[in-house]
């Protein structure tokens, strides 16, 4: 068409294109046509315009430009040379592995930290971030990933902390104040009244709210990070609906995420980043998961040999009968055999980690019994069920797994110091530093030393330091909760590799995940559970995604 | 891949630095300051840097060291202890009731005193373990009714050791150097407390505690025990301290002993041991009580009048505690 040849020349700016084409759409009555240049506007997504108008020619101008950003710390270098671009109405995600920068990238972005060498280039003008206040009132908000809400203000109140209206120069204007609460998440049609407290929501209004409050600074620039972590099917459902609303508003969102399905159904472009340094830009529909995956790691993933068969006359370690606490917990019975893994599905709250801190004396129950080797181990307390040789490895590795302040031979020694003692008390430093030493090798650790602090290790390696801990131990039965939460792709497989010897070696695993195809992945056996009951078990055979589904959204007033 | 039997492993123990950086420096910097103190009064008064007032100096420290070690143990663990002043005075009072009231031996009077500084420390801790009452309110009560206690016991008098001059003695005396026991006594007790908390199970615990209870009480550390058992320790350097307090001025003061606890607790935070638990060391302890009392011996000799010596003392508290806070920022960024 003759718009196609003519436009690009006049355009020098996007807000020009979008102005000027409704005017000729109105004009000549065009039809918007799915992939042509006005179907793309009309669903906000820039990058796609950027496409169809110029072929990549004609400047858009970006939202946020990240250009030869440098970062170092006192001994390593954090940032070489990253770059990226966000468009606005685009999603665009940034991806790699745990330590691969991201996180620093951004708090550049947003001010918290400075920049050693680079530009930052906001809607086409060079700016400086001295702080995150700065980058606050030129609109680039974060909304991160553990929530810094206070939980007794209320909603209203946390929105303008700081900012409230006021009244004879000195009150709050409250009902002011609710009012333009109101009207924001009336904006993003949320139906909360601005005067609930914050504690009384759920995360995931909580995470609304977050966004809410960067939306009433008028930002457009939101930068996201691991937004859907603690979030249910249905409320990341709702995000997204909130995040395409936002995007034909023309916000640009900075996406970080591990969840490769997540990131394929939202975000428009993916930045992939590694140790430090710029990987590549690519349109999302054009890649693999398995592509990126190689870009952010690196190599190609090693598969792993699988799951070695339970042997059927294998002895039953663990036997759960009637575990029951109110609503939480309802009559939960199971079996676990020797060299087993069973995987424990459901959706968020469905009481997997409940049943697991049950069993291990963390939480009280009101009844129920748990039989190991087929002794009747009454369990009230953890250092109860560490005795009758149940380890038990938290979702929330930093505040239940490791002691962050303490040292790797410290941590894999915690749960055995009755061995490490004379008589009188004194530790035997060098029995310690040797055992430590053996786990750092047979679980490859990878730390400078068994001297060094838990929490300068990566997430999968501070795992490794929590399973080096129960072996440690002679612990026969493992709960893992969560296994491979927050620990980037490559550290998965080595956990994955390292569930596969341990079950071989005749420990018997019980594994909660929410991630479906680690569950379909890693287990001998799956039971589904749905709030506080068990739902269904399926052998490994049988279990699909959609089997899976199914039990684990079986309500109780639907059966 | 063979996890098991540890023991067997012909894995090289690799040498491991259990000591933090940031508490080496923190100490080095009190260090630092205790000889720049001392050097500065040395060159201001030619009185301040004799033998003698040395001695004073090392005898003024050493009940409030005591103290202070027994409360680095709690402040390790994060909590805090407010009782440590008036449980020393009910040990001293209790010492009183054992050897004047019931005239029996020294030595009955020496242990009973440290054995109701241990009970005062086992209901703290009960109370702070299993009942899970924050520690600053549940020392404060075993602070009021110890207080309390010792006034009813002695009937609000002092009690006398005047028929047992050995009692006097166990302080007083100098058995090596000419210098008085309770300095030795002080720096025996800090070199068992040290040991306590590198060496022993307990001080292990006492870190774990400190840098997140949940996490070690999921690792099957029985938490509750360990707690109490720090407190029982607490009360039991308390006890000794109210020992030595009443040898040293031969009598049980029941009036006596308030506020010792803000000054132990001082005494820890100047040595660099952070209140919110998880850091700490003895030698700290140790080198914070020693500053605490250069500085009021030697602004005493200067002639400064005891209330100034009073507000000096606090600004050094601040100047303290702010420089740890500018090292912990500096070596976060």
């Amino acid at each position: 068409m003759w718009i196609d040849l003519f436009l690009p020349k006049i355009c020098a700016s996007w807000v020009f294109i979008i102005d000027f084409s409704t005017f000729l759409n109105k004009f000549f009555h065009v039809r918007p046509k799915e992939q042509s240049v006005e179907w793309y506007t009309s669903i906000g997504n820039a990058a796609a315009i950027k496409k169809a108008w110029m072929g990549g020619d004609c400047q858009v101008t970006a939202l946020l430009r990240l250009e030869g950003i440098e970062k170092s710390f006192p001994g390593v270098q954090a940032l070489k040379s990253c770059k990226l671009e966000l468009l606005p109405g685009e999603v665009h995600a940034l991806v790699g592995e745990n330590g691969a920068g991201k996180s620093t990238l951004m708090k550049i972005a947003t001010g918290v930290y400075s920049k050693d060498a680079g530009r930052i280039v906001y809607k086409g003008k060079e700016i400086e971030l001295p702080n995150a206040r700065a980058a606050r009132d030129y609109g680039i908000s974060m909304i991160h990933q553990e929530l810094n809400l206070l939980p007794h203000l209320t909603i209203a109140q946390n929105m303008y902390l700081g900012r409230e209206p006021k009244k004879l120069g000195f009150l709050v204007d409250d009902q002011e104040l609710n009012r333009r609460a109101g009207k924001q998440l009336e904006e993003m049609n949320l139906k909360l009244d601005p005067k609930t407290l914050v504690s009384e929501l759920s995360v995931a209004k909580q995470q609304m709210v977050e966004i809410a409050k960067a939306l009433s600074f008028r930002s457009e620039v939101l930068i996201m990070d691991e937004p859907t972590a603690a979030l249910t099917d249905a409320e990341i459902r709702d995000l997204f609906r909130i995040m395409a609303q936002l995007k034909r508003q023309g916000v640009g969102i900075i996406y970080i995420s591990h969840r490769m399905e997540e990131l394929r159904q939202i975000s428009d472009r993916i930045t992939v980043m590694r140790d430090g340094a710029y990987v590549d830009t690519v349109e999302t529909k054009q890649v693999g998961t398995d592509q990126i995956i190689r870009m952010m790691v690196g190599r190609e993933l090693s598969r792993t040999p699988g799951l070695a068969p339970v042997d059927p006359e294998a002895e039953t370690v663990l036997e759960v009968k009637g575990l029951s606490r109110g609503k939480e917990l309802q009559d939960i019975h199971f079996q676990l055999k020797k060299g087993e893994i069973l995987g424990f599905a459901g959706l968020m709250g469905a009481g997997r980690t409940e049943v697991a801190r049950a069993i291990f004396g963390a939480d009280p129950v009101d009844r129920g019994e748990i039989i190991v080797h087929g002794k009747n181990a009454s369990i009230k307390h953890p250092h109860d069920a560490v005795r009758a040789g149940i380890g038990y490895l938290s979702e929330d590795r930093k505040s239940f797994g490791v002691l962050v302040d303490m040292d790797v031979a410290s941590n894999i020694a915690m749960a055995s110091y009755h061995r490490y003692r004379n008589p009188i008390g004194f530790m035997k430093e060098s029995r310690i530093n040797q055992t430590a030493a053996h786990y750092v090798k047979s679980l490859s650790i990878k730390t400078p030393g068994i001297g060094q602090k838990v929490k300068f290790l990566s997430g999968g390696n501070q795992q490794k330091v929590v399973i080096g801990k129960w072996l440690n131990r002679d612990c026969d039965v493992l709960i893992f909760d969560e296994p491979t939460r927050g620990i980037d792709v490559g550290a998965k497989n080595e956990i994955y590799k390292l569930l596969e010897n341990l079950a071989a070696e005749g420990k018997a695993i019980m594994m909660i995940s929410s991630e479906l195809p680690e569950i379909l992945r890693m287990s001998h056996r799956v039971i589904v559970m749905c709030e506080g009951r068990i739902t269904g078990e399926l052998a490994a055979e049988e279990a699909t995604q959609e089997e899976i589904m199914k039990y684990a959204t079986m309500r109780s007033n639907m059966m | 891949m063979k996890l098991q039997s540890a023991q067997t492993a012909g894995a090289k123990p690799q040498t491991r630095t259990t000591d933090n950086k940031g508490t080496a420096r923190q100490k080095l910097l009190a260090f630092a300051s205790l000889i720049l103190l001392i050097l500065a009064f040395s060159l201001l008064s030619s009185n301040f840097f004799r033998f003698d007032n040395l001695v004073g100096i090392m005898l003024s420290t050493a009940v409030i060291g005591v103290l202070a070690l027994g409360s680095t143990f709690v402040i390790v663990t994060g909590g805090i202890d407010l009782s440590v002043g008036t449980v020393m005075t009910f040990s001293s009072v209790m010492a009183g009731v054992f050897i004047t009231y019931w005239n029996g031996p020294i030595i009955a009077g020496v242990i009973g005193g440290i054995l109701a500084g241990a009970v005062c420390g086992l209901a703290s801790g009960l109370m702070i373990a299993k009942m899970k009452i924050p520690p600053f309110i549940a020392t404060l009560a075993v602070m009021m009714v110890t207080k309390g206690l010792s006034l009813v016991i002695s009937g609000t008098k002092p009690i006398y050791f005047t028929d047992k001059p050995a009692f006097n003695q166990i302080t007083m005396n100098s058995v090596i150097f000419g210098i008085p026991n309770a300095v030795w006594i002080f720096l025996a007790a800090s070199v068992i407390a040290s040991f306590i908390l590198t060496k022993t199970i307990v001080g292990r615990y006492n870190f774990a505690l400190g840098s997140n209870e949940e996490a070690a009480r999921l690792s099957g550390v029985n938490t509750v025990f360990w707690k109490v058992v720090i407190y029982v320790m607490t009360g039991m350097f308390s006890g000794l301290a109210g020992i030595m307090m009443a040898s040293r001025l031969n009598s049980a003061q029941p009036a006596l002993g308030s506020g010792y606890e803000l000054e132990a607790i001082a005494a820890v935070v100047i040595g660099g041991t952070s209140l919110s638990g998880g850091t700490g060391s003895i030698l700290g302890t140790v080198i914070g009580a020693l500053i605490m009392s250069v500085l009021t011996n030697g602004l005493r000799i200067l002639s400064v009048a005891q209330e100034w010596q009073t507000v000096i003392v606090g600004l050094v508290i601040i100047l303290a505690v702010y420089m740890d806070i500018l090292r912990r920022r500096k070596n976060r960024s």
